[in-house]
């Protein structure tokens, strides 16, 4: 941690809403005057502070002003009050490949996208071949961008921004470019850069990334700032409110619907059979729902599924390929799993618990994500991220 | 402000020689003639012109004074040049940030920079023209090696003009498009409203030499450019003092205006794109 290098303060952003657009000379001299518009507050009043050295994320809806916030950061657009300071040379991410010269060969456009980004030439000469190498694209430099696929028009844009050596790094949720293994350098380079101490601010829906990349995260809605903290705090409340949502809108759906069987508590217990939320990698688990049903329902299926927050299926074991015939359930009851070992690793999981006909073609009861309890690192300890441990042993020889 | 905006457009050179090269080596990437595009144009002019004006309407172009040439291609060209720039300056910059759009909206860099290496690709092909016609008023007896500073001075001076023109239009352009379609007429009229395909003894002949008719033709830059040009290149003489003070007071006014402007309207420009 260091100064402060980013550092937005009272930022408000003002868009008009153009109800008819007059972009001609003739349509203002006939008008006699400007065009009828509303003002619409994309920012109002953010501040945040990014201390040097570390990642940031811009959490929210679409449309919540995160995008305008980063666009405001590159000074790209002008906040109409408040201050944005940059320290540092920025590098922003915002499209790739813009400025892109479509009849230009490949080596002209990475000179020029270089310039654009503010590269000395000499600088460029450099680092050309690194560019080209990790744009993959060697044997196709010489032709015109026009040419090239969008995969390969990203690549080279990305690796030109990424090669900029800036000090404050801008992205826009441009990582989700090119096949899984560009992504996956991609990744590796803006970590190399995190390790770096280079200071990254990112705009993001993926709260696996706010989680695992970011020290530090706001969380806008409608322009305003609903959360600011840790990159789990406010990936938690973020997700809180989805969670509200999603669980408010099922409430109100299948509440009344229910007819046959109806899921009800559903707990996390301890080895000692204690209902608790907190657990440790490798501890004894047993999960545990109660149903009651108002009429005799022959060989149900029920699954249990473990989710992470941002909705990875980790498991998901259900009774009918467990081989655990149910019969003839009536009135009330439990169905537990039960764990001898739980292998997941630290953070938050979610239970999905499902009843269904033998078929699977008809749901009695679903309930999504009744409850999160967390796992803290236990034996094995693990704590380089992952979902779950595979729980082997290293023999050195 | 203006003086700082200044200080960003040298600040950023490399940027500024990069974009201009992309505007050079786009403008005649992929034609069969290239370059040559560059000169057959001013060449079209010259026959269509030459052809209306010196044969079919018996223009006739006073005898340079006092190089003594006596060429009615000569004499146009020495026009036609300054005004070809003019024109292809201002309808190039007029479009520097509407056709450059996803780079304003995406990227921050100094926008006049945009502007300025579209004129900065206009003033090579307005030089390698010049250089052209240099070679072709020898044949005619006009050798011009020690005007050569004059011509880069008045080059540099239209360069001053058309910059601070071009700013402006290019930052008005983004809120009103339509004024490409209004730029080609009035760079119709400003076409004829100057002595380029007539000599200004004609002009003379019809408004007097003094009195407020002639004085309000004389107030078009472009006149002065065009006379002041053909004074260097084609009489091969010293412009008069006030003809030069005119231009400077002329570019400078232009200049700072330009900035003026684009620094008033560029803050929005991004999203009104």
């Amino acid at each position: 941690m260091g100064d402060v290098v980013v550092r937005a303060d009272g930022v408000w952003k003002k868009f008009r809403l153009y109800h008819e657009r007059n972009q001609s000379l003739k349509a203002a001299v006939m008008r006699r005057g400007r065009a009828t518009y509303e003002d619409f507050w994309a920012l109002k009043d953010v501040s945040f502070e990014v201390p040097a050295g570390t990642t940031f994320a811009l959490v929210g809806h679409n449309g919540s002003g995160k995008s305008t916030m980063l666009k405001t950061l590159a000074r790209i657009l002008r906040a109409d009050k408040g201050s944005c300071a940059v320290q540092g040379k920025v590098s922003a991410l915002l499209e790739l490949g813009a400025g892109f010269h479509p009849e230009l060969s490949g080596r002209e456009n990475v000179y020029l996208n270089g310039a654009i980004l503010g590269l000395p030439k000499r600088e460029l000469d450099k680092r050309f071949d690194d560019i080209v190498g990790f744009a993959g694209l060697e044997r196709f430099i010489d032709s015109p961008v026009k040419n090239y696929s969008s995969g390969m028009y990203v690549r080279l844009g990305f690796s030109v921004a990424i090669n900029v050596d800036p000090d404050v790094l801008l992205i826009d949720e441009v990582l989700a470019v090119g096949d899984e293994e560009f992504q996956r350098k991609c990744l590796e380079r803006v970590a190399d850069l995190r390790a770096a101490g280079k200071t990254i601010v990112v705009v993001t829906h993926a709260l696996s990334t706010v989680r695992n990349m970011c020290d530090q995260a706001v969380w806008l809605e409608q322009g305003e700032v609903k959360a600011t903290g840790t990159g789990d705090e406010v990936a938690d409340e973020y997700l809180g409110t989805v969670q509200v949502e999603i669980q408010a809108e099922e409430d109100a759906q299948e509440e009344p619907r229910w007819s046959r069987l109806r899921i009800g508590e559903v707990e996390v217990l301890d080895a000692q059979g204690r209902p608790t939320t907190r657990v440790a990698t490798g501890d004894e688990v047993t999960f545990r729902m109660r149903y009651e049903t108002n009429e005799p329902i022959d060989d149900p299926i029920f699954s249990f599924a473990l989710t992470t927050p941002e909705g990875v299926l980790v498991t998901g074991p259900n009774t009918k390929e467990a081989h655990v015939s149910v019969d003839k359930i009536e009135g009330e009851g439990t169905v537990s799993l039960h764990v001898p070992r739980l292998l997941l690793l630290h953070g938050a999981y979610d239970i999905t618990i499902d009843c269904t006909n033998r078929d699977v073609t008809h749901s009695y009861d679903r309930r999504a994500k009744v409850i999160r309890f967390d796992v803290v690192p236990g034996t094995p300890h693990e704590t380089y991220g992952g979902l779950f441990s595979v729980d082997g042993r290293f023999s050195i020889d | 402000m203006p003086l700082q905006k200044l200080t960003d457009l040298t600040s950023s050179k490399e940027l500024f020689v990069n974009l201009t090269l992309r505007e050079l080596r786009s403008k005649y990437k992929r034609s069969v003639l290239g370059w040559t595009w560059s000169l057959l144009n001013p060449l079209t002019s010259l026959l269509i012109y030459g052809f209306v004006f010196a044969l079919i309407f018996g223009v006739r172009a006073p005898a340079g004074d006092p190089s003594g040439i006596d060429s009615f291609a000569m004499f146009l060209m020495c026009g036609l040049l300054p005004y070809n720039f003019l024109a292809n300056g201002l309808n190039g910059g007029m479009g520097a940030l509407i056709g450059n759009g996803n780079l304003v909206k995406k990227v921050f860099f100094p926008r006049e920079i945009l502007v300025a290496s579209i004129t900065a690709s206009w003033v090579v092909s307005f030089l390698i023209e010049l250089a052209v016609l240099a070679v072709a008023l020898v044949f005619f007896g006009n050798v011009i090696v020690l005007w050569i500073p004059m011509v880069l001075l008045l080059v540099a001076l239209e360069v001053v003009f058309v910059l601070g023109l071009a700013l402006m239009l290019s930052a008005a352009a983004v809120y009103f498009r339509d004024l490409q379609h209004l730029l080609g007429i009035v760079l119709q009229v400003w076409f004829y409203s100057a002595p380029i395909v007539y000599p200004m003894s004609l002009v003379e002949d019809e408004l007097g030499t003094t009195g407020w008719k002639i004085t309000l033709y004389n107030l078009n830059p472009l006149t002065r450019f065009v006379e002041a040009f053909r004074d260097v290149m084609y009489d091969m003489r010293m412009p008069a003092l006030d003809h030069l003070a005119f231009l400077f007071g002329a570019s400078a006014a232009s200049l700072l205006a330009g900035l003026a402007v684009f620094s008033r309207l560029e803050g929005k420009i991004a999203e009104e794109l």
